[in-house]
């Protein structure tokens, strides 16, 4: 048996090694996502253009909006003379909110400081609702502190509660973007890789010598799979390599804790392939199924959105997904230094499916040849 | 099959026999050697005996000093000679053939023909399945099948002998209408032209086929001809064809 095991992973180096393009993407992929998403993914909005509407015109205001720019939270790219002009701009989408400073500012600023009851703003943001990321930027500015424009020394207020960040004190988004990009890619190759590779042998009539041979389905599969697990571990490698020669990301936890979750789920994701396999006729059909995994694996495991934040019917269909799983483990070992048993939930539902979608797979792959 | 039960003995059996499919279906972006390595260690024969089985495959079909070419770049008949090396690579008892000469010349298919008679001569039983009549009359033995029934089988002589029509041949002209005329007479089993002549199949029920058929004739002459393996297949399977 496991000589025909070993003549199929051959056999599958050999194609892989002469199939450049595949062989380009293994390197590729990782490669440049990690470099793109990287740099591009960032949850806290940054220079916004705004515009300003300044019916108090003096030293007040000015000073205002210079501290708000020296923030870089926004930036003012547009003065307008009135209220609707400003709207219009908004509508428009030239600017994403407007600063209305009202005349009679330096009133209320004073009321402001004496604490007085009938205090009002001094002023008002208009947002354009329609980007939450923005909204919340802006709403982050709601407490501005005035004391500094007002060249008096800042006297803070105890804040109600003290936040201490553990594991990203930066709030870098990358330290949370590389670890899950791991599971996104890993998701994407292992699956196309491996539903691919079987529907070309069909494809291309491999199967119709096969089945006539005493090589076992189980065989056949086992072979095929191994080549794509050690395709995956390269992709961890490169990614967390990168990940920390680039942008810095630490891994905390112990290398093994990490690349054993990376097996489990690149087993996962495999058997999926592999189910996929059974399902489609040609790799057409593999690809588009691959992409209907993919996309609610980006979406709903906890790499884009938390995943607290969806409703729970949303949870329960993360949940299935091996990427969720996978996700919370690896952002566990490589940002908390969480022990791999820790994580055993996680590792045993992968290890489940692992299982499951074997036996699927080997049910459905007997029937079709049958 | 092979004196062993089918059931529970699959996988036994499965090396006893040899397939060569229709279509090549071994792997293109693989070497001849690669290939025949890969099927070699599917069937489990050891390092030495597998190598020495290989050389002695790619001198017999003629494939020595093409041993790092890629499957796919090779011609129709190159790739049919190394599906037949992969097929019989384990020295199988039963070897099966799905229409093995489709996509081949006729001289590459008379080399083929010859290795299959050296097969035989080893002790290989060999079945062939072809639409081919002059491929099926190399045969030994025939079996016509029509939708997975058996219509006749026997030797070709003896299904040509046996065949339940007679064949007539009319040469002349208006051939297009004397063959209207004559597939309406429900004693004809077919009519079918063949260049400037009609090739009639008559039920053998009628004592005198000239008869029946020379009160249609208008200027044409007609003689009763040996029957061809094609005649046989019409004459058994499906009725009335008037292709």
């Amino acid at each position: 048996m496991l000589a025909r095991v070993w003549a199929v992973f051959i056999k599958e180096l050999k194609q892989l090694s002469r199939d450049r393009m595949t062989f380009g993407m293994i390197v590729m992929i990782p490669l440049v996502q990690l470099m793109l998403f990287g740099y591009a993914i960032n949850t806290d909005a940054r220079h916004i253009p705004v515009g300003l509407v300044d019916f108090a015109g003096n030293q007040q205001s000015r000073a205002i909006i210079g501290a708000l720019e020296a923030t870089q939270a926004v930036n003012f790219t547009k003065v307008f003379y009135s209220a609707e002009q400003a709207q219009q701009a908004l509508t428009q989408g030239s600017v994403k909110a407007v600063l209305i400073l009202p005349a009679d500012m330096p009133r209320r600023i004073v009321d402001k400081n004496n604490l007085s009851i009938d205090s009002q703003p001094i002023g008002q943001w208009l947002v354009d609702g329609s980007d939450t990321v923005i909204t919340g930027t802006i709403k982050g500015l709601r407490n501005f502190p005035l004391a500094e424009t007002q060249g008096q020394a800042y006297t803070p207020i105890a804040p109600t509660f003290a936040v201490t960040t553990f594991f990203n004190p930066e709030q870098r988004s990358v330290v949370n973007i590389v670890p899950g990009l791991l599971g996104i890619i890993l998701t994407m190759t292992m699956i196309l890789f491996t539903s691919a590779a079987i529907v070309r042998e069909r494809e291309h009539g491999n199967m119709e010598f096969l089945i006539t041979t005493p090589i076992r389905p189980f065989e056949l599969m086992l072979g095929k799979i191994i080549p794509y697990v050690v395709v995956g571990l390269i992709q961890v490698t490169i990614i967390l390599t990168m990940g920390y020669l680039v942008f810095d990301v630490p891994v905390r936890g112990g290398l093994d804790a990490l690349f054993g979750a990376a097996l489990l789920f690149i087993f996962a994701s495999l058997t999926l392939g592999l189910v996929i396999s059974t399902i489609a006729k040609t790799q057409l059909q593999a690809m588009q199924l691959t992409v209907f995994i993919l996309l609610p694996s980006i979406l709903l495991s906890g790499f884009m959105f938390p995943y607290e934040a969806m409703p729970e019917p949303a949870q329960w269909i993360a949940e299935g997904l091996p990427a969720t799983h996978f996700m919370r483990m690896v952002r566990g070992v490589v940002l908390r230094d969480a022990e791999l048993f820790s994580l055993q939930a996680d590792a045993l539902w992968l290890l489940a499916f692992t299982g499951i979608g074997l036996v699927v797979a080997s049910v459905r792959f007997r029937k079709k040849l049958g | 099959m092979c004196g062993q039960p089918l059931k529970g003995h699959e996988e036994d059996l499965k090396q006893r026999l040899g397939y060569m499919t229709q279509k090549f279906s071994l792997y293109e972006n693989l070497t001849v050697r690669e290939n025949l390595n890969f099927v070699a260690s599917i069937y489990g024969l050891r390092r030495g005996a597998a190598k020495a089985r290989i050389g002695e495959l790619l001198h017999l079909y003629g494939l020595q000093g093409r041993e790092k070419q890629l499957a796919g770049s090779m011609s129709g008949g190159q790739k049919q000679r190394l599906a037949l090396a992969c097929a019989t690579l384990h020295q199988p008892e039963l070897l099966f053939l799905d229409e093995p000469t489709s996509a081949v010349d006729p001289e590459n298919r008379r080399e083929f023909w010859e290795r299959l008679f050296d097969l035989c001569d080893q002790g290989t039983t060999i079945l062939v399945s072809t639409h081919y009549m002059d491929e099926a009359e190399r045969c030994h033995q025939l079996a016509i099948l029509e939708n997975g029934i058996k219509r006749a089988d026997g030797t070709p002589q003896q299904l040509m002998q046996d065949m339940p029509a007679n064949v007539l041949e009319i040469s002349g002209t208006e051939l297009r209408q004397l063959k209207q005329n004559l597939i309406a007479q429900t004693e004809v089993v077919s009519a079918a032209q063949v260049g400037n002549r009609l090739r009639v199949l008559v039920s053998k029920q009628i004592p005198q086929p000239e008869q029946l058929i020379a009160k249609w004739l208008t200027n044409q002459s007609v003689e009763v001809v040996r029957p061809s393996l094609e005649d046989v297949f019409v004459a058994c399977t499906g009725g009335r064809h008037v292709g």
